[in-house]
């Protein structure tokens, strides 16, 4: 065995040798020439988006439709990188620094995972600009600009029309990770069902827990949900998981059952086009505004500083009418509409 | 291996060592190429082109930033491993390393945060209290299997599970986060005292971890167990074989809890160089699945304590590496997972291939050398 020993002590020093490598090397933005043809608008945005990336059909994709509005309309350059699942918080700094490092600037965050590493990046990069979806802290620096929506109020609207259409009074909630955010969700759509039918009965599925964030990127956890909620009885089903929902919408058209989508008008995505028949509505975060009018701001020499909070009565969020199916309940959602702007209802964010 | 006594027999001996070793090399290596080319055909069919990739990820795993990012990373890798290797040695699947860190550091970051004593003290209470929620996790596991007969496969998979709910649990606003009643999305226990937080080395390239120090120390520690102690060769012996090692008076009872007790006691450090070195706090972004990565690079490693700390070091610049993919020129950065995926799986074949050919060679050689020696003996009645 003392051979393994000697190797160690070779794998030992080894190691120390790339230690000391890394300490003399170039680093790796040393040899990066500026970035392609810095010219046009002059504006180049970084995006990041959370879990799921463009093409989740809810959550990055209203992301991304803003972002392409810019790029359409401001002429603004892009460049975008997702997060992937179980990636370590290291992983979320660098990729905001490659960003920085190759000259974007606004840099957007999507999603409130993103917190603490927009706050660190911030911090080294005064002069870069940084907006965040879904968070906010008051320890961030002032080059960070929150977004941040009142999903409870929307989802209020929503639990309003599940209670409506629900035969059964038995509706069901799937939210994607049972983290604040979405607890927000359910909080607003069990207090909206609860105002139409106080005795209803609702159904609570978490598809993961923090730190696991799968339940947002996991169409077969979401099949497997509302499966089990549709056994139990609740014919209408509200699921706030990203693209976890879209097995959770499969699942209710096989069942003939409704259900209703989360921040992007499901029933419009071509992706779920097939199932568009058996989508009640969306419950519409219009992240893709807020990205724009940010980069918009931003474009102006005007940026959006500070927290920007979008809510229902600047129609951040609201409930998507494709289809048509709500249209002949619109008079009730319209009073509750006017309630929750006028103040008159407060909508909880939590449940307990 | 007893080969019969023969004038050739220590030539044999030692061409068969450098063999061995170049047996034991040759598994890693084709499975590392063959994984290459798998994801360069992926890349290819996708009209990607896959050689620039590759470039990318090289000239960042070479830059002096991807080097620091690489050895913190392999760090926590290591630990990950050595946790899952202590207990294949034993013949023990510990598949609930993943439950027993996230435990473990949630406790480390909750007494981090309540307690605040000199960092001689603070340091090492993080690091024991770490330890000793992971041991304990992975103790119910050792409980279930010697007194219940329940699979500690099966055990620590549902344990994971209910791990994650734990800290679902306990990770709420008022019980270990701090009930701040603000808007943010983002929850999290305080951060740790000052004097919790673990020295760094700051090179060109940004922020090494101390905790490389750490991972160095277990790994010296496991082999100098392994092969220096009783514990050891008791360890090894029933992982060989219970039945021998019961015969041979092992308490193979305490040996299963004990490992599996180790095996929990380094899996609870590896959540620890985030948290004393970097976030400080613990959120619900620390990083999931470390456990089931940590049974790759043992596998990887050959549960032995250098193979794992090359093979912690070949992830770490993967996931490292992999970071830069779609940053220049589009890439995904899934053809990470799927090269790490396929060189556990290579390296599993080219294992059970490698140790087929060795056994081969190894019978011809005695074979031979048993005819040669029939021969000489048949030339010796001749004459």
């Amino acid at each position: 065995m003392r051979r393994s020993m000697k190797l160690a002590a070779v794998v030992l020093s080894g190691s120390l040798g790339i230690a000391s490598l890394a300490a003399c090397g170039a680093k790796s933005t040393d040899s990066n020439t500026t970035s392609p043809a810095a010219g046009a608008s002059g504006i180049k945005v970084g995006m990041a988006y959370d879990i799921g990336g463009r093409g989740d059909q809810s959550f990055n994709d209203s992301a991304a439709r803003g972002l392409d509005k810019a790029k359409a309309d401001l002429g603004v350059q892009v460049t975008e990188a997702e997060a992937k699942t179980g990636e370590a918080e290291a992983d979320k700094e660098t990729r905001l620094k490659s960003l920085v490092t190759s000259g974007y600037n606004p840099v957007i965050a999507v999603g409130f995972v993103y917190q603490a590493a927009v706050e660190k990046v911030a911090k080294e990069n005064p002069n870069v600009k940084f907006a965040i979806i879904d968070s906010g802290s008051s320890t961030q620096p002032s080059n960070v600009t929150s977004l941040t929506f009142s999903e409870q109020e929307g989802s209020y609207l929503a639990g309003v029309a599940a209670a409506s259409k629900s035969t059964a009074k038995h509706i069901g909630f799937i939210g994607g990770v049972q983290s604040e955010l979405i607890k927000k969700f359910e909080a607003g759509y069990v207090a909206g069902a609860k105002s139409v039918t106080p005795d209803i009965k609702i159904e609570t599925t978490y598809l993961t827990t923090p730190p696991d964030f799968s339940g947002f990127n996991d169409p077969g956890k979401g099949k497997d949900a509302a499966q089990g909620q549709l056994d139990k009885g609740a014919d209408v089903i509200y699921s706030a998981a990203g693209s976890s929902g879209n097995g959770a919408i499969e699942a209710v058209f096989n069942a003939k059952k409704w259900a209703i989508g989360v921040d992007s008008d499901q029933a419009a995505q071509p992706a779920l086009a097939k199932y568009k028949d058996r989508i009640l509505t969306s419950m519409v975060k219009n992240v893709d505004t807020a990205v724009f009018s940010y980069i918009d701001s931003v474009k102006k020499g005007t940026p959006i500083t500070g927290a920007k909070n979008f809510d229902l009565k600047e129609k951040g969020v609201s409930l998507a009418t494709t289809g048509g199916f709500i249209s002949d309940i619109q008079k009730k959602l319209d009073d509750a509409t006017t309630a929750i702007t006028s103040g008159a209802t407060k909508i909880p964010t939590t449940t307990s | 291996m007893t080969s019969p006594k023969s004038a050739a027999k220590p030539a044999a001996k030692k061409r068969f060592d450098t063999e061995k070793i170049v047996l034991g090399l040759a598994a890693p290596v084709l499975a590392v190429l063959l994984s290459v080319v798998i994801c360069a055909v992926l890349l290819a069919v996708s009209g990607k082109e896959p050689f620039k990739a590759f470039d990318v990820m090289f000239s960042y795993g070479t830059a002096s930033d991807g080097q620091v990012l690489t050895l913190n990373r392999a760090t926590v890798y290591y630990l990950a491993g050595a946790a899952a290797a202590f207990a294949f040695r034993m013949n023990l699947f510990n598949i609930g390393v993943d439950g027993q860190y996230k435990l473990g550091v949630l406790f480390a970051a909750f007494v981090g945060s309540q307690v605040d004593l000199p960092a001689v003290l603070q340091v090492p209470l993080l690091l024991v209290t770490a330890m000793l929620v992971g041991g304990m996790w992975a103790s119910i596991a050792g409980l279930l299997k010697v007194y219940r007969g329940v699979s500690e496969v099966i055990s620590t998979i549902m344990l994971n599970a209910i791990a994650t709910a734990v800290v679902g649990l306990l990770l709420v606003p008022g019980v270990f986060a701090p009930d701040k009643g603000t808007a943010t999305n983002a929850i999290q226990t305080d951060p740790i005292s000052a004097s919790s937080h673990f020295f760094t080395i700051e090179t060109a390239g940004g922020t090494l971890w101390g905790f490389v120090v750490i991972a160095i120390l277990v790994g010296v520690l496991f082999q100098f167990t392994l092969s220096r102690t009783r514990f050891g060769f008791d360890l090894r012996a029933t992982g060989r074989s219970e039945s021998a090692a019961t015969a041979s008076g092992v308490n193979v009872k305490r040996m299963v809890i004990t490992s599996m007790v180790v095996s929990g006691g380094i899996a609870g450090l590896i959540g620890l160089p985030e948290l004393m070195t970097s976030s400080y706090y613990f959120g619900q972004n620390i990083q999931p699945g470390l456990g089931f990565i940590g049974i790759s690079v043992a596998l990887l490693g050959r549960n032995s304590p250098i193979g794992i700390a090359f093979s912690a070091l070949l992830f770490a610049f993967l996931d490292v590496a992999g970071t830069q993919l779609p940053l220049q020129g589009g890439y995904p950065q899934e053809i990470v997972n799927v090269m790490q995926g396929t060189i556990v799986i290579c390296v599993v074949v080219a294992y059970e291939l490698v140790r087929r050919y060795g056994l081969k060679r190894q019978q011809q050689k005695v074979g031979a050398e048993l005819a040669a020696q029939a021969a000489a003996a048949k030339k010796e009645v001749a004459a």
